[in-house]
C-alpha cells in the first residue's frame, strides 16, 4: 500500500517540550523516521551580554541559564572568575555553596523526574516533587531572598551567611527527604506500566554519547563514570564520601535511576556538610574587607567592589551542575568586562543526542526519551 | 411491584389518587397516549437531569481525588469546598468563542460532539438503577449497551478528520484503533455473565445475584468470575479512554488529541459525554459483576422504600467503580499505543476466551 510521509512539527507551543523547543518530525505513521530539534526560541544573547557587562553584573544572567538550577550556574561562573583572578576562598564560603549545590541538584532532579512522570501521563509524581520542592525553595528563600534566581554565590565567598534557623530547617529536610525518596520509589520503581514505557526505550551506547558530548546523568546513565566531582575535584567535594551514580542499561529507565540515586547521594553529601561546616567568615580576598558573620544587603556592596578587573588571561574552568558538565570559558583583557564569554551548557550538548536516540521509535518514546534527557530551554537557547 | 420507570410513576399517581382522573381527562379528550408520552418524557427528563447533576458532581469529584492522592486541596473557592466548580467550569466554556478552524468541514465539525453526546446518554436506557428504577427493560439490554458504546469511536473519528489538524487525527485513529481492539474482551467476558443467566435483559442479570451462598457470601457474579471482573473492568477503562489508556487525548504526545481544536461548548460536549461514559460504564460493571442494586439487606426493607434503598445500593457500589477508576488515573502512568494493542489481543482476547470457557464448565456443571 502506498503511504505517504507526515511531517509533524511538535512545538515550539506543545505540553511536553518543557518550553519552546520544537521538533521537526518526519513520520511513517506513527514511527518517527528523522527527528530535528530546532533550537532558538528563547536566545537571549546571554554569552554576548556576558562582554557587555562587568564581571559581578553578570552573574544574575547566569540564574536565567538553567532556571531549575540556579546555584550551580552562579557558582560554574564564580568559579571561572575566581580561577582568573586568583581568588582564595574561606572554607566557610565553600561550604555553604556545595550545601546549595548539592540542594540544588535534588530540586532539579525532583522536577525532573516529576516532569518525566508527567509527560508519561502520571500526573502525581510532580505534584509530590513540587511539595519537597517547595521546602527546599524555602530554604533557598531563607538564605538569599530568592526562590529561583539567587544570584548569590560572588567571587571570594557567597553573599551572606547562612541565617539562624537554617541549619535546623535544612537537618529536617534532610530527615523528610529520605522518606519522600522512598514513597517515590514504592510509587514509580515497580509501576509495570512505568517500566513498559522506560525499558529499553532511547537507547544510547557509552560511546555515542561520548561521541554526543552528552554529560551528567545521561552520560551516567549509559555506563560511563564520568562525574566531575569525582574526576575533577573541585570545591571541598574531595573531602566528601560519596559515590558517582553509575547504570549500564544506556535506556530511559538508566537515566531515571541515576537521577533517584544521585538524589541520595546529595543527601548523604548534605549530612556531612551540615556536621562539619566550620566557623569562618565567608568572603576571603582581604582587598574586599572582611565580611561580617551575618551581613545585610547594604553591607554586602560594602565587601564586593563593583568593579573587578582580573589579569589579561583566558580560563575554562567546568562544574557538574545537575544537568551535566556546565563550564564557562571566560577570556580577559584585564579591563573590568571580559573580552569573551563561552557558555558550555549540559543541556544543549545532551540534547544534541535525542534524533539518535528517538530514530525509529514512535512518538510517545520520543516524550519518554525527551523526558528523561532533562533538558531546560533556558539553557538550550542561552 | 412494578417492572420499570413508568409503571412506577403511574403507582405514584395512583397512590397520590390523581392519575384516574387525569386520565379520563384525557380519555375522554381522545388523547390518552399524549399522557403516556408526558409520563415518558417526564422519566426521561428525570433521568437526563440526574445524569447531568451526576456528570457536573464527576468532575468536582475528580479534582477532589486527585488533589487528595497530590497533597492538594482542589477547588475550595466556589460553594462550600468548591462544590459549584463545575458550575463555574460550564459558565466559563458557554462564555468562550465557539471557533471553527478555517480549514475545517463545519459541518461534521459541529456534528460530531453531538453523536458522541447522545450514545453517552443512550447507554442509560436499559440501565437498572434500582429496584423498577429503569426506564425500559430491553430483552436484549446487555448487547444494546455493547452496541451503542460501539457509536462513540465513530464520532470520535469524525471529530479528529473534521478538524483537519493532524494531532486530532492521530488520537482519533488511536481512539478507533483502541476501541475496537477491546470492545472484543469487553463483549467475550459479557457473553460469559450472559451464560449464567441465560438472558441479556439487565433486569435479569441483577436478579439473578440477589440470593446468597451459605446465606453470608451474596451470588455476585465477580465471586463466579474474578477473571472475567479483572478483565471486563480494565477492557472498560480502556473504552472509556481514560488513563492509563486515554490515547484519544494522551495531552503530553497529541496535545489534546481528536479534540485539539474544539472550545467553548462543543469542548463541554466532549467533556460532559466522557464523564457520562465514565458513570455508565461503572454502572454497567456494577449491574453485571457487583450484584447490581441487590443488597442482601433488601428483603429486610419494607417493600415500599425498597426502589430508594436499592438506589442508595447501587449508586454506593458505581461510585466505589469511580473512585477506583479515579484513583488509577492518579497512579500510573499511560501506556503506549502498541503495547495496548498487544495487551488488547495478545493477552485480554486470549484471556477472555478461557474465561468464557470456564464460565461454560461451571454452567455445565450446575454451579449456578
Amino acid at each position: 500500500m502506498e503511504t505517504d510521509e507526515l511531517i509533524i512539527n511538535m512545538g515550539p507551543v506543545h505540553p511536553s517540550t518543557h518550553g519552546v523547543l520544537r521538533f521537526k518530525l518526519r513520520m511513517d505513521g506513527e514511527i518517527i523516521k528523522e527527528c530535528t530539534p530546532v533550537l532558538g526560541y528563547l536566545h537571549r544573547g546571554t554569552e554576548k551580554l556576558g562582554e557587555m557587562k562587568t564581571y559581578l553584573q553578570f552573574i544574575p544572567y547566569t540564574d536565567r541559564l538553567d532556571y531549575m538550577s540556579a546555584f550551580p550556574n552562579n557558582y560554574a561562573y564564580v568559579k571561572a572568575v575566581e580561577e582568573l583572578a586568583g581568588i582564595e576562598v574561606p572554607l566557610r564560603a565553600e561550604y555553604i555553596r556545595v550545601i546549595t549545590m548539592e540542594l540544588n541538584r535534588i530540586v532539579n532532579h525532583l522536577v525532573s523526574i516529576g516532569s518525566l512522570l508527567l509527560d508519561l501521563g502520571a500526573s502525581t509524581m510532580i505534584m509530590w516533587g513540587f511539595r519537597e520542592r517547595e521546602n527546599a525553595l524555602q530554604l533557598f528563600e531563607k538564605l538569599c531572598g530568592a526562590r529561583m534566581t539567587f544570584n548569590y554565590i560572588k567571587p571570594g565567598g557567597v553573599r551572606e551567611d547562612i541565617p539562624e534557623g537554617f541549619i535546623p530547617q535544612l537537618n529536617e529536610f534532610l530527615k523528610d527527604m529520605e522518606k519522600r525518596i522512598e514513597d517515590y520509589e514504592q510509587l514509580i520503581n515497580s509501576n509495570e506500566i512505568f517500566l513498559m514505557r522506560m525499558k529499553n526505550i532511547g537507547v544510547i551506547s557509552a560511546e555515542d554519547a561520548i561521541n554526543y558530548g552528552m554529560t551528567g546523568p545521561t552520560l551516567r546513565g549509559s555506563g560511563v563514570d564520568y562525574d566531575l566531582r569525582k574526576y575533577e575535584p573541585y570545591s571541598i567535594y574531595p573531602d566528601l564520601d560519596f559515590k558517582a551514580c553509575v547504570r549500564d542499561e544506556c535506556d530511559s529507565y538508566a537515566r531515571y535511576i541515576v537521577r533517584i540515586e544521585e538524589m541520595k547521594e546529595s543527601l548523604h553529601i548534605l549530612r556531612q556538610v551540615v556536621d562539619t561546616i566550620p566557623e569562618a567568615k565567608i568572603v576571603s580576598n582581604p582587598k574586599y574587607g572582611v565580611a561580617p558573620m551575618t551581613g545585610t544587603p547594604s553591607a554586602v556592596s560594602t565587601y564586593f567592589p563593583r568593579i573587578f578587573t582580573p589579569p589579561t588571561g583566558e580560563v575554562y574552568s567546568r562544574i557538574e551542575a545537575p544537568k551535566g558538565e556546565l563550564g564557562f570559558y571566560i577570556a580577559s583583557d584585564g579591563t573590568t568586562k571580559p573580552y569573551r564569554v563561552k557558555i558550555r551548557s549540559p543541556s544543549f550538548c545532551n540534547l544534541t543526542a535525542i534524533p539518535k536516540m528517538v530514530q525509529g521509535l514512535k512518538i510517545p518514546d520520543l516524550i519518554a526519551a525527551f523526558g528523561t534527557i532533562d533538558v531546560v530551554l533556558g539553557d538550550v537557547d542561552r | 411491584m412494578t417492572a420499570n420507570a413508568y409503571e412506577l410513576i403511574v403507582y405514584i399517581l395512583t397512590l397520590l389518587g390523581v392519575y384516574e382522573p387525569i386520565l379520563n381527562v384525557f380519555q375522554v379528550l381522545g388523547i390518552e397516549y399524549i399522557f403516556k408520552i408526558l409520563i415518558v418524557l417526564v422519566e426521561v427528563g428525570i433521568l437526563f437531569v440526574f445524569v447531568l447533576l451526576t456528570v457536573m458532581f464527576l468532575t468536582w469529584m475528580e479534582r477532589k481525588v486527585v488533589a487528595m492522592v497530590q497533597a492538594r486541596y482542589g477547588p475550595m473557592v466556589t460553594g462550600p469546598r468548591g462544590l459549584l466548580q463545575p458550575v463555574m467550569d460550564g459558565v466559563k466554556l458557554i462564555g468562550k468563542e465557539d471557533i471553527i478552524p478555517a480549514k475545517a468541514d463545519r459541518w461534521i465539525f459541529t456534528l460530531a460532539p453531538f453523536i458522541v453526546f447522545i450514545p453517552a446518554l443512550l447507554v442509560f436506557i436499559p440501565l437498572p438503577f434500582g429496584q423498577s428504577l429503569i426506564i425500559s427493560d430491553l430483552r436484549v439490554g446487555l448487547l444494546y449497551i455493547i452496541a451503542i458504546s460501539a457509536v462513540s469511536p465513530i464520532a470520535i473519528l469524525l471529530a479528529g478528520w473534521a478538524s483537519n489538524n493532524k494531532y486530532s487525527l492521530m488520537g482519533a485513529m488511536r481512539a478507533v484503533a483502541q476501541d475496537i481492539s477491546y470492545t472484543i474482551p469487553l463483549a467475550l467476558t459479557a457473553i460469559a455473565i450472559v451464560l449464567f443467566t441465560g438472558s441479556l435483559s439487565t433486569v435479569d442479570i441483577v436478579n439473578a445475584q440477589s440470593g446468597t451462598w451459605f446465606g453470608i457470601i451474596p451470588k455476585w457474579f465477580i465471586f463466579l468470575q474474578p477473571l472475567g471482573f479483572i478483565l471486563f473492568l480494565i477492557a472498560s477503562i480502556a473504552e472509556m479512554g481514560r488513563i492509563p489508556f486515554d490515547f484519544q487525548e494522551s495531552e503530553s504526545e497529541l496535545v489534546a488529541g481528536f479534540f485539539t481544536e474544539y472550545s467553548g461548548m462543543k469542548f463541554a460536549m466532549f467533556f460532559l459525554a466522557e464523564y457520562a461514559h465514565l458513570f455508565a460504564v461503572s454502572g454497567i460493571v456494577v449491574t453485571l459483576f457487583l450484584g447490581g442494586w441487590t443488597f442482601p439487606i433488601l428483603p429486610f426493607v419494607p417493600a415500599m422504600l425498597v426502589p430508594l434503598v436499592s438506589l442508595g445500593i447501587f449508586l454506593v457500589k458505581t461510585y466505589a467503580v469511580i473512585f477506583f477508576a479515579m484513583w488509577l488515573r492518579d497512579t500510573v502512568p499511560r501506556v503506549r499505543i502498541d503495547q495496548l494493542l498487544n495487551i488488547g489481543w495478545k493477552i485480554m482476547v486470549p484471556l477472555a476466551l478461557l474465561n468464557l470457557l470456564l464460565a461454560g464448565f461451571l454452567v455445565t456443571a450446575g454451579v449456578f
